[in-house]
């Protein structure tokens, strides 16, 4: 089985408007940036991007909302850490403008609605927003005396991911803090595409140590490493 | 210095020593963006395991310029090093560690602190966003999973006003959950009676504190000048 494609604009070519796209990385790390261009090049319309920020260390994103591809985002640390950073910033530009429609969640929670999309899982109730606006509009049960909120899996129809190396079959491989929301991300949405920057011959992964098994993964392109110094201030 | 008030307090610095002075060795410790960073490099050496909630457990010190691995970085975007022992796992797993109880100490910074501990750390209503759109980030999973909350943060807004207060007006991050305020002026338990002032930053008195502090604070018995 091979889920080789030639490039990341091939890979992303039969991406629809009103399509909905989990993007993983954290800040700089495991931020898939090659496929968010891709997409910019590509021009899909009103999408629902699912993705921990909107801007700090993945500047390549603004292009999405400058475009104006992106409907809606769903994150949990979209903003700048600075309010003056932030205000000139096109995401918060944007949602203050009315023009983007966003959902704010824990990031815990946000990362366990992939998770229980990719296993199948339609809800669960977690401890976390308990008595804060998040829990708004929320189901509330008591286990134990404790009170939780009925949290939602999010089913995204793509999911962009990242890895260091990753096989022909989908088989993926991480580095360190870059693997992140990857592989939930991956498992969760109906047609995942991996950028990769090393694809390697089934059989050159130690299958001990693959930490996105290739059934999570549909497609797969070779990309360089990208660049980037770390900051998100 | 920090000229918050009319006191001068701690560095930034100081205070993330005397937080870390706080940690217990063997426990596993995750500390927030902003002041909370600055206690990693006061504890090198020490057996204190340091959680990176992007998934990573026993970081190291941030990396020097040569060191730089952009696939190594902290919660707060920083390159940091890797230590003996270091592991690595996914988001969905380090959130399942904090939730499922594993983080013997949570230290984060804050707006505002309740009396009763409740905290609001992660959206100041003057940034003009909708009441439910900011920057929760790890917070909220924190606040409610780590056994021990300690918040460290400047003991008023820059223009002086409260942020230790009878009842936080800004958005919450959680109930009752804060166990220790340390501040650039002072070190105050949260307990179920009050608020209780433990230590003063150097040269200050209770009245001092409790003229920069909304609830009206218990002075321990056992009062004493913050030491480092």
């Amino acid at each position: 089985m091979d889920k080789v494609y030639p490039s990341v604009d091939e890979a992303v070519a039969d991406i629809p408007d009103g399509a909905s796209i989990a993007i993983g990385g954290f800040f700089t790390a495991g931020t898939p940036v090659p496929l968010i261009k891709a997409l910019a090049r590509q021009g899909a319309k009103d999408l629902t991007i699912i993705c921990m920020q909107m801007g700090p260390g993945n500047e390549d994103i603004n292009r999405l909302v400058t475009n104006k591809q992106v409907k809606k985002a769903i994150c949990n640390y979209p903003f700048y850490r600075s309010a003056s950073r932030g205000a000139n910033s096109p995401a918060e530009q944007a949602v203050r403008a009315g023009e983007l429609e966003m959902e704010v969640y824990p990031m815990g929670t946000f990362i366990e609605k992939l998770r229980a999309a990719g296993a199948g899982i339609p809800a669960f109730y977690t401890p976390t927003g308990v008595g804060t606006v998040v829990e708004t509009g929320k189901e509330k049960r008591v286990f134990d005396d404790r009170e939780y909120l009925l949290e939602l899996a999010f089913k995204p129809d793509y999911a962009f991911v990242y890895a260091y190396k990753g096989d022909r079959m989908g088989n993926l491989v991480c580095h360190m803090t870059a693997r992140n929301y990857n592989p939930e991300m991956a498992a969760s949405a109906r047609i995942t595409i991996a950028a990769v920057e090393s694809l390697v011959e089934p059989g050159e992964l130690d299958g001990d140590m693959v930490h996105v098994p290739s059934v999570y993964v549909q497609r797969v392109v070779k990309v360089d490493r990208p660049e980037y110094f770390p900051t998100i201030d | 210095m920090n000229t918050t008030s009319k006191f001068k307090g701690l560095s930034r610095e100081l205070m993330a020593l005397r937080v870390a002075n706080e940690l217990e060795d063997g426990t596993c410790v995750n500390l927030g963006i902003g002041i909370p960073t600055l206690v990693s490099d006061w504890i090198e050496g020490r057996d204190i395991i340091l959680q990176a909630e992007l998934g990573m457990l026993n970081t190291g010190p941030l990396a020097a310029q040569e060191e730089v691995e952009q696939d190594l970085i902290n919660a707060s975007c920083q390159p940091v090093t890797e230590l003996p022992g270091s592991c690595y796992f996914s988001e969905c797993e380090s959130f399942a560690m904090i939730r499922g109880g594993y983080m013997d100490v949570a230290v984060l910074g804050a707006l505002q602190v309740s009396e009763k501990g409740d905290l609001a750390g992660w959206q100041n209503p003057g940034r003009g966003l909708p009441e439910n759109i900011g920057n929760i980030g790890g917070s909220m999973d924190l606040a409610v999973g780590a056994k021990k909350v300690i918040v460290a943060m400047i003991h008023t807004t820059n223009d002086g006003q409260y942020k230790i207060v009878n009842e936080c007006s800004y958005p919450l991050t959680a109930r009752g959950v804060v166990k220790l305020i340390v501040t650039d002026l002072a070190v105050i338990s949260v307990t179920p009676k009050g608020l209780v002032l433990e230590e003063v930053a150097p040269g200050l008195t209770a009245e001092d504190i409790q003229s920069v502090t909304e609830p009206k604070l218990i002075v321990s018995p056992d009062l004493m000048e913050m030491q480092f």
